[in-house]
């Protein structure tokens, strides 16, 4: 996977709202299809990396099936930071794809 | 940024915790997948593996997380410095030679610095220093009459002036240290005290901590003695710190005055390196001083001037309002005894105004020169130090060699590499550093001891730590470190990861190159060291010349007293009868065998002098003379040799016709040829009266005036009781052979059941001698002081270059003896390349101190700066230590048993 879409796919989880870890992978992987294979492992570095940055807050809370589990959720620092990469993203699929597009037109 | 780093710390402390947290966020995981592996059909075992697989490397995610708590740089910093610390430990006697030479090096700069700062770059603690100026005459050369404080810069009549018509400052005052005597009788019990003028404290811009200060209302010409202000520390150091000082009645040169005020603790006056005790209004210098009062005299110099300028104005604006009014200014003060020559001088001066933020400093005046050209000294001291520890490193390097080889084989990074040997340089700054500025109070405090004595007051400089000394040696230790650290440590690393490993052990990486470094070091060292040394021993020739000159009179067994007879109160007409009472009394004294009264005594500090008149014009002069006033036998007492003529006696009375005794230089300067016997000369009159003129009597051998430095000069001795105007003071030298600490207190008790209203003072005239060649002395002391360490230094590196050779060359010296050279030849072959070494360093020594030299030259009395002599003598003693230092090598080179050094191989 891309360096730092990762980050961007978090913040995209979550704000749809609050989420635990595990929920966010699965959450990941089914909405693109099983394309996007993440090892679950990474993405608790990631979260890590993202609450650092205040980007995300965290609590302890009870899952679906009665388990503790650590939900995070989406700051507005975070929610504008989705925001801007998400632009940002969205420019450089755009070049991309131009650039591989064949120069017919 | 800041922000980010504060986070990382935050991080980094909390990293246990946070290792714990995602611990059990991951054992959450694997439950939560574990228990979806089960809702579908999954046994328990399985799901559990499952999540295992899904998960990925638990202890590799936990260690990513924990990587990025940690602080990186920081942490590997303190990695080094703890290894630095053990490899230290290990090498103790390295580490001691290290630490050792840096603290010296860096002790002595910053020590030098320190006093440098006081004087020269601290402002004064008062709030806006900057805005303080200074006001004084531009160009006060060929100023006469009568100078009597450190800062005899204008007379009150002109601050008179100055301040009524002054536009510049907001408040202005007008200022004069001086000693007051404050015991109520005899003994001499001196504080530091000020005359200050109205405003002075307005213009500090402090606030009284009791009572209030000065106002302009109180300095009014004949005011008395309105009241005193006492400074913090003679508050706390006389009343204790007791309010109910306020009030109180201090005795001043005998009058009584009360204390009104008390001066917040840190204030000590515009002055740096001074303090005062006690302040009196400028106004109360007549009844304190007495007859000798200088308040109306127009050549009575003995004010300085300090004020606050005006917002808006600059030094420039309030310096051209100065000079248009010192025409008038200087007319309305012209003192009416001179002539048209001297008047026509003096109305030319200018006022101006010049930068006062950091107060008035004898100490700046007379010795930042020589603090500046000793910082450099000491600054050489520490190259030289640098210099021997980046050859120290080096060899360490090579022996490390292999370790270095197998860390880059087994994957660091050069940088990783050279960054654990810097700490281990920075370890070794640090704790030179630190030791530095501990050896640096020391030494500042001796610096400031040994400058102490040439003062009546006590010196206080403030060596406190602040934040320009705290940078200047935090500054040197990275300064040092980067100097004798990088080097080598870039050079340790530059070895190929495989090369030594292949090599087993023997050094293939000894190129030239890296050799070439450590003579090229050692070259330097020598050098400088010859500065150094050139420095020290010219220094110590010219103290040495100051001491041994013949001055022209003895200084040893003589004692001088000083006395106060104003309590005394001895009318006019007695005095110089009195004064020879006592001379007869302290001659008396058992163990005196010779006696005289003098005005100045010699070196003493006074002097005076007058203009003599050509032989047939009342209005041309010849030059200046110097003058003196003494009894019969001051000759003899002084071991002055009378050449031609006589002394005086006791017939040269007022009665008598005028007579002078001239020495040498006076004669050849002053009378025409043939016998100077008989001859008179005419001295310029104070206006209005007849030059007197004075018959030569006798012709004495040339000896030092006020000050050992000066060449000999004209000067004019005359009779005591020929002096129409005796003052209340006199000083007797008196010469004994016995110890002059009996005679003190044998002469004390005599003149005590004489007059116990006499104030009495002794000195020793040794005493005093010394105290005038202060700046000398300190200058051969540290001086010589950094020239030893230097050779010092020089000598270890040059031992150390050429037994590295030694042992480098081993196999080759084992070689050549086996093909039969002899012991001679190797000798010759070691002692041939340290010889290499030293000679082009002392030529590289010889032409920088002969350039260096100029700094010196106003500081060295009776040889010159370029002096081959001294050069020679410096080139001398660094040969004879050099030759020393690398024979041990060499004979060590020469002593090897070729088999041995073969085998070894």
């Amino acid at each position: 996977m891309l360096q730092g879409t990762l980050d961007l796919l978090i913040l995209q989880t979550l704000a749809l709202g609050p989420a635990h870890g595990h929920t966010i992978a699965h959450v990941i992987e089914r909405r693109s299809d099983d394309v996007l294979q993440v090892e679950h492992g990474s993405l608790y570095p990631a979260l890590h990396r993202l609450e650092d940055r205040k980007w995300i807050s965290s609590f302890w809370g009870t899952s679906e099936n009665n388990r503790r589990a650590r939900y995070y959720r989406l700051t507005p620092a975070g929610r504008k930071q989705l925001v801007a990469q998400t632009s940002r993203w969205e420019q450089l699929v755009q070049a991309i794809g131009r650039v591989l597009k064949p120069a017919a037109e | 940024m800041m922000g980010e780093w504060l986070r990382r710390v935050k991080r980094f402390l909390k990293r246990e915790k946070w290792d714990e947290e995602r611990t059990r966020e991951i054992e959450a995981y694997l439950e939560i997948e574990s228990d979806e592996n089960v809702a579908r059909g999954m046994d328990p075992d399985e799901a559990h593996y499952a999540a295992l697989r899904k998960l990925g490397n638990a202890t590799l995610i936990r260690e990513e997380i924990y990587h990025m708590n940690s602080l990186g740089f920081l942490q590997t910093l303190w990695q080094d410095l703890r290894f630095g610390a053990r490899l230290l430990r290990l090498n103790a006697g390295f580490a001691i030679a290290a630490i050792l030479s840096l603290a010296l090096g860096i002790g002595a700069n910053t020590a030098i610095f320190q006093l440098l700062d006081a004087v020269t770059l601290r402002t004064l603690p008062v709030t806006h220093a900057e805005q303080l100026a200074e006001v004084y005459i531009d160009q006060p050369h060929g100023r006469t009459g009568n100078f009597s404080s450190r800062y005899s810069e204008l007379t009150n009549p002109m601050w008179e002036q100055i301040r009524d018509h002054q536009e510049g400052f907001s408040t202005i005052a007008a200022w004069s240290p001086t000693r007051f005597n404050i015991s109520p009788k005899g003994q001499v019990r001196p504080v530091a005290g000020i005359f200050a003028s109205g405003a002075f404290f307005q213009v500090a811009e402090v606030e009284p901590l009791l009572g209030r200060f000065f106002s302009p209302a109180d300095d009014q010409p004949g005011c008395g003695t309105p009241g005193a202000v006492i400074s913090y520390s003679f508050w706390q150091r006389e009343y204790g710190g007791d309010p109910s000082a306020l009030g109180r009645i201090i005795s001043v040169e005998s009058h009584p005055v009360g204390v009104i005020g008390i001066a917040p603790q840190g204030f000590t006056g515009l002055e740096v390196g001074h303090g005062f005790d006690v302040a009196l209004p400028v106004c109360s210098e007549p009844v304190i001083r007495g007859e000798d009062t200088q308040l109306a005299r127009r050549d009575g110099w003995w004010l300085a001037v300090t004020g606050r300028l005006k917002p808006g104005w600059t030094l420039a604006k309030a310096s051209a309002q100065l000079r248009t009014i010192s025409p008038a200014i200087f007319e309305a003060t012209l003192p009416p005894r001179f002539n048209a020559d001297s008047a026509k001088h003096y109305l030319g001066y200018k006022l101006g105004a010049f930068p006062g933020g950091l107060g008035r400093s004898d100490l700046r005046r007379d010795s930042s020169n020589p603090l500046y050209l000793l910082l450099g000294l000491a600054g050489l001291v520490l190259l030289i130090a640098c210099a021997n520890l980046a050859n120290l490193m080096l060899a360490r390097a090579s022996a490390r060699e292999k370790e270095m080889s197998v860390r880059l084989a087994i994957g660091a990074s050069r940088g990783r590499l050279i960054r654990q040997l810097l700490a281990e340089s920075l370890l070794l700054a640090g704790i030179g550093a630190v030791l530095g500025a501990l050896l640096a109070r020391w030494l500042g405090a001796f610096v400031v001891s040994m400058l102490d004595v040439s003062s009546n007051t006590p010196f206080l400089v403030n060596l406190s730590l602040d934040w320009r000394v705290l940078g200047f040696t935090a500054g040197l230790a990275v300064l040092t470190c980067v100097l004798f650290g990088l080097t080598p440590a870039i050079q340790a690393t530059q070895v190929a990861p495989g090369a030594v490993l292949k090599a087993n052990g023997r050094g293939l990486t000894s190129s030239r190159e890296r050799f070439g470094l450590r003579r090229s070091l050692v070259v330097a060292q020598v050098g400088l060291s010859l500065v150094l040394l050139f420095g020290a021993l010219l220094f110590s020739r010219s103290l040495r010349n100051l001491m041994t000159l013949d001055a022209g009179f003895r200084q040893d067994g003589i004692l001088v007293t000083y006395l106060d007879l104003r309590n005394a109160k001895i009318p006019k007409a007695n005095r110089y009868a009195y004064k020879r009472q006592i001379v007869d009394q302290i001659g008396a004294t058992p163990g005196v065998d010779a006696v005289a009264a003098v005005y100045n005594v010699p070196i003493g500090g006074n002097s005076s002098n007058d203009n003599v008149l050509s032989q047939n014009s009342d209005t041309q002069t010849m030059g200046t003379t110097w003058n003196n006033w003494v009894t019969p036998n001051f000759f003899a007492t002084l071991g002055t040799p009378v050449l031609q003529g006589r002394d005086f006696t006791e017939k040269d009375n007022l009665a008598a016709p005028k007579v002078a005794v001239v020495n040498q230089a006076f004669v050849q300067k002053f009378l025409s040829p043939g016998s100077p016997l008989g001859q008179t000369f005419r001295l310029e009159p104070d206006a209005g009266k007849a030059p007197p003129r004075y018959l030569i009597v006798g012709v004495v051998k040339n000896a030092k005036y006020a000050d050992m430095h000066s060449e000999f000069a004209p000067v004019a001795y005359f009779p005591i009781a020929q002096d129409e105007d005796q003052d209340e003071y006199a000083s007797v030298v008196a010469h004994s052979n016995g110890p002059l600490g009996a005679l003190v207190s044998a002469e004390r008790d005599a003149l005590a059941q004489m007059n116990p209203a006499i104030q009495i003072e002794f000195k020793t005239l040794p005493e005093t001698v010394r105290a005038s060649l202060t700046r000398d002395r300190l200058m051969a002391t540290l001086s010589g002081f950094f020239g030893v360490l230097a050779t010092l230094l020089a000598t270890v590196g040059l031992y150390g270059v050429i037994s590295y050779m030694v042992a480098r060359r081993r196999n080759e010296i084992g070689i050549r003896m086996a093909l039969g050279a002899g012991r001679a030849s190797i000798l010759r072959m070691v002692m041939g390349e340290a010889g290499l070494l030293l000679a082009i360093g002392l030529a590289a020594g010889a032409v920088l101190s002969l350039m260096g030299a100029r700094a010196a030259s106003s500081l060295l009395f009776g040889l010159n700066a370029r002096d081959p002599l001294t050069l020679a003598l410096g080139v001398a003693i660094l040969v004879i230590v050099a030759a020393v230092a690398s024979y041990l090598p060499a004979q060590r080179a020469a002593s090897l048993d070729p088999m041995q050094a073969l085998r070894d191989e």
